[in-house]
């Protein structure tokens, strides 16, 4: 088995098991949510203007959750020296390690997305374009992600420091991720041009998160 | 094989550990590095691991395989056990091996070799801290690298642990492999070149 694909489903495995951050996330995101409507209150109409914004929000603190463990962990119990010191290509272990925490962290967002549109008061065709933009979207949330995570685990501190690093790096994707939703649900701009620059955010991310990982994780002390 | 370092220094939060360090080590030979806590043993393992950098000096190897660097051509076995919790003895081991590439010896043969094959289905959080050295030692046997870099490779083995350590490491040498361990006793190896950090270095 190549050595990239036996680090994606350790992860993912590891991710499912006791302990792991697969369930964490989604029930943070499903929490979060649900609070929003018993804050604002019951206005309906106020509920679902609010609710792409609220639904970006929770879905960006969710995936941060467990982003600062991911190579914490690795590091703690010597597993990151092993993985430094592997053959293959270190961006592409780190893509891997990325892969496997969108797929357990990121599409249960995208998953559990369209059943809190009803407490938004948003039918289910604007929710499935909301969820859609999540998809798309969240990728780019892991992929900026890692960039804090790998400083983190090289400067052996957790904790706060990912969130407060990585939250305004992440502003461009709330921006047009909300945009994208807002262009579905009360338009007047087409859904078409903020959702491709979410798209490309997600691409820029996918290059650009594993190059700057691996360059934070090899000058580590 | 051989694996030389000339004129090496390592600072370590701006200490000098050691300067001027250097050794030379040819297939089949092991090499135990001793001193006191604090000397830089684990230093040295982590600077020939690539996994820190030498403040001058250098670490090359000759004979190997060209294409790779020391560290792709290294097993190294650090203080910690890089063993996940949640993970069985089984799924720990087989993923190392098909993480390290090509295996030589397949994990579960490899746990036979420690004395863990009645462990295989066993979270890997249930194990004392002797039976996560042995784990991580079998690690090792899944795929072929001509130099290991053991730190204080008997730590928490229990005496039947050292023999089969011992056994493995001989067998090693045999086949012209290279051994660098740091350590604090002997490591059971009768004819070890040593190396003493702090006084002399």
């Amino acid at each position: 088995m190549n050595a990239h694909v036996a680090l994606f489903l350790r992860d993912v495995r590891l991710a499912l098991r006791v302990g792991g951050g697969a369930w964490m996330g989604v029930l943070f995101f499903l929490i979060v949510v649900a609070l929003v409507p018993f804050a604002v209150g019951p206005d309906s109409g106020l509920l679902r203007r609010i609710g792409p914004a609220i639904l970006w929000l929770g879905a960006l603190l969710a995936s941060l959750l467990t982003l600062d463990q991911l190579f914490a962990d690795d590091r703690e119990d010597g597993s990151l020296d092993l993985i430094l010191m592997g053959s293959a290509p270190l961006q592409l272990a780190i893509l891997a390690k990325a892969l496997a925490h969108w797929l357990t962290a990121g599409l249960p967002l995208v998953i559990a997305a369209p059943l809190l549109g009803i407490f938004f008061n948003i039918d289910l065709l604007s929710m499935a374009a909301v969820a859609l933009t999540l998809l798309v979207g969240t990728p780019a949330l892991t992929f900026l992600g890692l960039i804090g995570a790998a400083l983190a685990a090289a400067l052996r501190r957790g904790g706060l420091l990912v969130p407060v690093m990585i939250l305004p790096l992440t502003i461009p994707v709330l921006i047009f991720g909300v945009a994208a939703s807002n262009a579905a649900i009360v338009g007047p701009v087409p859904f078409g041009t903020p959702f491709t620059i979410l798209c490309a955010l997600s691409l820029a991310g996918l290059v650009i998160g594993p190059i700057a990982a691996a360059a934070a994780l090899r000058h580590a002390d | 094989m051989r694996l030389s370092a000339a004129d090496l220094t390592c600072q370590r939060g701006g200490r000098e550990l050691f300067s001027g360090l250097g050794f030379s080590l040819a297939g089949g030979e092991a090499l135990v590095v001793t001193g006191r806590n604090g000397s830089g043993k684990s230093s040295l393992l982590r600077l020939i691991a690539g996994l820190l950098r030498p403040d001058r000096g250098r670490i090359s190897i000759e004979g190997g395989d060209p294409e790779r660097s020391i560290a792709e051509q290294a097993h190294y076995l650090g203080h910690q056990d890089a063993l996940k919790p949640s993970l069985t003895v089984g799924e720990n081991l087989r993923f190392w091996s098909a993480y390290l590439g090509p295996a030589e010896n397949p994990p579960e043969r490899a746990l036979g070799q420690l004395g863990l094959e009645d462990l295989a289905d066993l979270p890997a959080a249930y194990l004392s801290a002797g039976q996560k050295r042995r784990l991580s030692l079998a690690r090792l046997l899944t795929a072929h690298r001509p130099l290991w870099l053991l730190d204080e490779p008997s730590a928490a083995l229990d005496a039947e642990g050292q023999s089969r350590l011992t056994d493995l490491m001989v067998e090693h040498l045999a086949r012209g492999g290279l051994i660098l361990a740091a350590a604090h006793g002997p490591i059971g190896l009768a004819n070890a070149l040593e190396l003493k950090l702090g006084a002399a270095a």
